[in-house]
C-alpha cells in the first residue's frame, strides 16, 4: 500500500466559506459599504469627491500611525506611545521650522519618532518587559519631553515652505493623501513581499518557533517599534503643518484611536495575523461614522458611543471565529 | 461473560466542522469498569469521539446517554458533574500554580470561599492510590510533560470521575512510566472506573484494554472484546487492508574515518548536561537512547545553538565553534532541528503552509530582502508533493491539519535546503501509521544523501531500529555507546536502569 493512498484517506478540511466566515473575514468592508450607501441616500453632500477626499485627508495622520501599528501588533507587540511620540515630533518639527529651517523640520519629525521608537524597542527586548508596560511608561516620559521642549507653550508655525505638507494640493487631491498612499504601499510591500514581513508574522504567531528557525526575534521587534515611532513622527509633522501650530499636547489619545482602528479592521490582537488594508479600513470606518454624525448634525456624544459599540461587535465576531481552533 | 452496566452510550452520533463530517453514525457502548480503547489513524476521529463524551464537542445528530440518563447539550463542566473527566493530549493545567493547587483547582478546601488547610492531606491520600511520587509544591511550569500528565490524572481522580477519557496518555511517557500508568489504570478499573483510552500504541492497547473500537474516516469499523485481537488484526481494520509493520532498511553505515560533521568533547550546559562527548559522520544515523528527562532534547538543543555551551568544545566540520555560537550560526553551517512539540515550537499556526515551509530558508528565495513568490511557490509545491502533504495546497490552514501532515510540513521546512546535520526530536510522535512510515523513509533518504542524522525518540524501538549507532543517556550524561544493529530494546532498558541505580551512589560518593 503506497503512502499517497494512505494520506488520501484522511478527511480533507473544506475551504467553503460560510456567511459567518465571510462576515468575520470582510466584516469591516461590509459595514463600510452599508454605511456609505446609507449616508449617500440620506444626504446629497456625502457622496461627492470633495467630501470623500476630505474624509481621507483628515484621517491621513491617524491612518499612517495605524499602518505601522499593524506591524507592531502582528509582531505580537503593543504600542501605547504613538500619541506621545506624535506630540514630541510635533513640537520638535515646529521648533526647527521656526528656528532653523522649514524643510529640515519636515525630516526632523519622522527622525525623532524613529529614535523614540527604537528606544521603546530596545527597552522591551533588552529587559524582556512586555511592550504594553514599556510603552505605557515611555508615553509619559515622551509627553513630558514634549512639554519641556516648548516650556508648555504653543509654537505658531506660519511658514509657507512648511505648511504645503498639510494644506497643499496637487490638482484637487491633498498632499497628505499622497503621503498616506505612499506609506500604505511601503508597509504593504514590507509586510507581504519581504523577508522582514515574514519574520514579523512568525515572531507574533509563535515566537519560540521563530527563534528555532534562526530568526533574530529581538531585532525584528525593535524594527517594528522603530517603524511605529517613525510613522507617528511623520503623522505629527503633517498635523502641525496643517494647523500651523505645534502643541505639546498634540496627539493625546491618538494611540487608542490607532489601536481601535487596527482592531476594528480585524487584525488579531494576539499577533501573527492581520493586514495593512484592514487597519486602513478601520480608520476609514471610524472617519465615516464621524462624518455621518456631522452631516446629520447629531450630538457628537453619540459618535464615540457608536464607534465603541461597533468595535465591541467586531471584536466579538472575531473571537467567535477563533474559538473553534 | 459477566454482565456489565453501560456507562456511556453513543447512538448514531454525527459531528461536522465547516461542512466536513468528521464523525458519522457513531454507535458505541462504553461498559462500566472496563478499559475501552479507541484506535485508528490520525484523522480517523478517535480523539473527536473522546471530546464528544467529555463535553468538548456538541454532536449534531444522535444521542448520548450517561449511566442511562439521556444528555442533551452539555459542556465539559456538565460532563464533570456527571463524573466524566478528560485528560487531553495538550494538557490543561495552570503553569504558574503548584501541583496541589492544580489537582484541587476549583474544589479547594474552603469555608464560605476562604481557603482552609487540608489540601495537602487530601493530596497525600490521593497519592496512596496513584503512587506517582510527585512533589506537591513543585510549579507546573518547571515540570516535564510526563509529570504534568500525572497531575492531570490526579485531578480527574480527585473529582471522583467514574469515566476518564485519556487522549494519547503514553505518547510522552517512557516505557516504565507507561507501565506505571497502566498499573494505575488497573487500580482505577478495580474501583469501577471506566477508562476510554485513545492511543496509537497498539502494544499498550493489546496488553491493557478490555475492549476496542476501531475507527476509520470518522466511522466505527467495529467494536470487539480485546481477547482474540492481534496487532495485525487491529492494523488491518484501521487501514482497511493488510499492512506490514516493519522498519525500512538502513543504508550501510558510513566509513567513520571521514571527518565528523559535528563533534562534541566533554560539553556541559546550564540545562543539566555534563560530560557530553559525541560525533556524527556524514550519512550516519545516530540515536540518543534514554528515558524522559535523560537530557536527550537538551543535546539536540546544544548542537543547534539553542542553549549556550558552558564547558567543553564543539566543532562543526572540523571548525571549532566560539562561545557565541547561536541558532543563526548553526543554520548557516547546515544544522537543522525539528523540535519535539510541533505546535508550540515548530509551526506558526496563524500562517498557512507556504510561509511555514519557507520560514527557515528565506534567504534562498529572496534577494535584498524581497521574496520571489514564484520561486517560493515552486519550491513549496515540490516539498508538498515529496511528502504527500494533505491537503496539497500552498495556502492550507496548517492549524487544522492532522498531526501527521503538520509534522510533514515541519520536516519540509528543514529538508527544503538539504542540511548537513538533521536533528529530529520525536519525529513521529502522535502521527498516524502512514505518515510515520513516510517519516521513517525520509530519515533513510536523508542518510543516503549523506546527511548526518541525530534521532531522538521516547520510543526505544524506533531509535534502535532506525539508527546505525546509539548513545545511551541518563541524567544528562552519555554513559555508553552502542551499535544499534546488535542492540535490543530490553538490553538498552536494562543498561539504562542499571546506570540509574548506580548513579545516586556515585553522587553520594562525590559529596563525601
Amino acid at each position: 500500500m503506497s503512502d499517497t493512498q494512505l494520506s488520501a484517506q484522511a478527511p480533507r478540511p473544506s475551504f467553503k466559506i460560510s456567511p459567518g466566515d465571510f462576515a468575520r473575514e470582510y466584516g469591516v468592508l461590509t459595514i463600510i459599504v452599508v454605511l456609505m450607501i446609507a449616508l449617500a441616500l440620506i444626504s446629497d453632500s456625502f457622496l461627492t469627491a470633495r467630501n470623500l477626499l476630505n474624509i481621507i485627508n483628515q484621517s491621513a495622520p491617524l491612518a499612517i500611525i495605524a499602518c505601522a501599528l499593524t506591524l507592531v501588533i502582528i509582531g505580537g507587540g503593543f504600542d501605547l506611545s504613538t500619541g506621545a511620540i506624535f506630540g514630541v515630533a510635533s513640537v520638535s518639527a515646529g521648533w526647527v521650522a521656526v528656528q532653523i529651517d522649514p524643510y529640515m523640520a519636515i525630516l526632523v519629525g519622522p527622525l525623532v519618532g524613529l529614535v523614540l521608537g527604537a528606544i521603546n524597542g530596545c527597552i522591551i527586548t533588552g529587559f524582556g518587559v512586555h511592550s504594553f508596560l514599556v510603552t505605557l511608561a515611555t508615553s509619559l516620559v515622551y509627553r513630558g519631553i514634549a512639554i519641556l521642549i516648548t516650556g508648555g507653550a504653543l509654537i505658531p508655525v506660519r511658514i509657507e515652505q512648511f505648511s504645503w505638507l498639510g494644506r497643499g494640493r496637487i490638482g484637487m487631491v491633498h498632499v497628505a493623501v499622497f503621503v498616506l498612499l505612499i506609506v500604505m504601499i511601503i508597509f504593504m510591500v514590507l509586510l507581504n513581499r519581504t523577508t522582514f514581513g515574514r519574520r514579523v508574522f512568525a515572531v507574533g504567531g509563535n515566537e519560540e518557533a521563530a527563534i528555532l528557525s534562526g530568526i533574530r526575534t529581538n531585532l525584528i521587534k525593535i524594527m517594528t517599534f522603530t517603524l511605529s515611532g517613525m510613522a507617528a513622527g511623520l503623522a505629527g509633522v503633517i498635523a502641525v503643518s496643517r494647523i500651523s501650530m505645534a502643541s505639546p499636547q498634540a496627539g493625546t489619545g491618538m494611540e487608542f484611536e490607532a489601536i481601535a482602528a487596527v482592531i476594528l479592521g480585524g487584525t488579531s490582537i494576539m499577533g501573527g495575523a492581520g493586514a495593512i488594508w484592514r487597519s486602513i479600513a478601520g480608520v476609514l470606518l471610524m472617519a465615516l461614522i464621524g462624518n455621518g454624525f456631522n452631516i446629520l448634525n447629531i450630538n457628537p456624544f453619540f459618535k464615540d458611543l457608536t464607534t465603541g459599540v461597533i468595535i465591541v461587535v467586531a471584536v466579538a465576531l472575531a473571537a467567535s471565529g477563533r474559538k473553534r481552533r | 461473560m459477566e454482565h456489565k452496566e453501560i456507562a456511556v452510550r453513543l447512538r448514531a452520533m454525527a459531528k461536522s466542522f465547516g461542512g466536513t463530517k468528521i464523525l458519522d453514525d457513531i454507535s458505541i457502548d462504553f461498559l462500566q469498569s472496563s478499559v475501552h480503547a479507541l484506535v485508528g489513524e490520525n484523522g480517523a476521529g478517535k480523539s473527536s469521539v473522546g471530546k464528544v463524551v467529555g463535553g468538548y464537542y456538541t454532536p449534531d445528530e444522535g444521542t448520548l446517554e450517561v449511566f442511562g440518563q439521556k444528555v442533551e447539550r452539555f459542556s465539559p463542566r456538565d460532563a464533570l458533574g456527571l463524573g466524566i473527566a478528560m485528560i487531553h493530549q495538550e494538557l490543561q493545567l495552570v503553569p504558574e500554580m503548584t501541583v496541589v493547587q492544580n489537582v484541587f483547582l476549583g474544589q479547594e478546601a474552603n469555608r464560605a470561599g476562604f481557603l482552609r488547610k487540608g489540601d495537602l492531606a487530601r493530596f497525600h491520600e490521593l497519592e496512596k492510590t496513584c503512587d506517582f511520587g510527585l512533589d506537591p509544591h513543585a510549579r507546573i511550569a518547571d515540570m516535564r510533560i510526563a509529570e504534568r500528565q500525572k497531575v492531570e490524572i490526579m485531578r480527574a481522580i480527585a473529582r471522583d470521575a467514574r469515566v476518564i477519557i485519556m487522549d494519547e496518555p503514553t505518547s510522552s511517557l517512557t516505557e516504565d512510566e507507561a507501565e506505571r500508568l497502566h498499573q494505575l489504570i488497573a487500580r482505577l478499573k478495580a474501583r469501577n472506573v471506566t477508562v476510554i483510552y485513545v492511543s496509537h500504541f497498539l502494544d499498550h492497547i493489546l496488553a491493557h484494554c478490555d475492549r476496542v473500537t476501531i475507527m476509520r474516516d470518522g466511522h466505527v469499523i467495529r467494536t470487539d472484546d480485546m481477547a482474540g485481537e492481534t496487532k495485525q488484526s487491529l492494523v488491518e481494520s484501521m487501514l482497511g487492508a493488510a499492512s506490514e509493520i516493519s522498519w525500512p532498511a538502513l543504508p550501510p553505515a558510513p566509513d567513520r574515518a571521514h571527518t565528523a560533521i559535528v563533534e562534541m568533547r566533554e560539553v556541559a550546559t546550564d540545562t543539566g548536561l555534563s560530560d557530553i562527548s559525541l560525533e556524527i559522520a556524514p550519512g550516519e544515523i545516530v540515536g540518543l537512547i534514554g528515558l524522559v528527562g535523560a537530557g536527550r532534547s537538551e543535546v539536540g538543543r546544544a548542537l543547534f545553538g539553542a542553549d549556550p555551551i558552558t564547558a567543553g568544545s564543539y566543532s562543526i566540520a572540523g571548525v571549532m565553534q566560539s562561545k557565541r555560537f547561536n541558532i543563526p550560526k548553526a543554520i548557516a553551517q547546515g544544522i537543522a532541528f525539528v523540535p519535539e512539540d510541533r505546535r508550540k515550537q515548530g509551526l506558526v499556526l496563524t500562517q498557512t503552509t507556504r510561509p511555514n515551509i519557507s520560514l527557515a530558508s528565506l534567504g534562498a528565495i529572496s534577494s535584498r530582502g524581497f521574496i520571489s513568490t514564484r520561486k517560493e511557490t515552486a519550491r513549496v509545491r515540490a516539498m508538498i508533493e515529496h511528502f504527500g502533504i494533505v491537503p496539497a495546497a500552498t495556502n492550507g490552514e496548517v492549524a487544522y491539519y492532522s498531526g501527521g501532515n503538520q509534522q510533514k510540513v515541519l520536516l519540509s521546512k528543514w529538508a527544503i535546503e538539504r542540511p548537513k546535520l538533521l536533528i529530529l526530536d520525536e519525529p513521529s510522535r502522535g502521527v498516524d501509521i502512514g505518515a510515520r512510515r513516510r517519516i521513517h523513509d525520509f530519515i533513510i533518504e536523508m542518510a543516503k544523501a549523506g546527511v548526518a542524522v541525530l534521532l531522538i525518540s521516547s520510543e526505544l524501538e524506533e531509535v534502535i531500529n532506525l539508527s546505525h549507532r546509539g548513545y545511551l543517556m541518563s541524567e544528562g550524561r552519555i554513559f555508553a555507546e552502542a551499535d544499534c544493529r546488535s542492540l535490543s530494546v530490553e538490553d538498552a532498558l536494562r543498561r539504562i536502569f542499571k546506570e540509574q541505580d548506580a548513579a545516586p551512589s556515585s553522587k553520594e560518593a562525590q559529596a563525601r
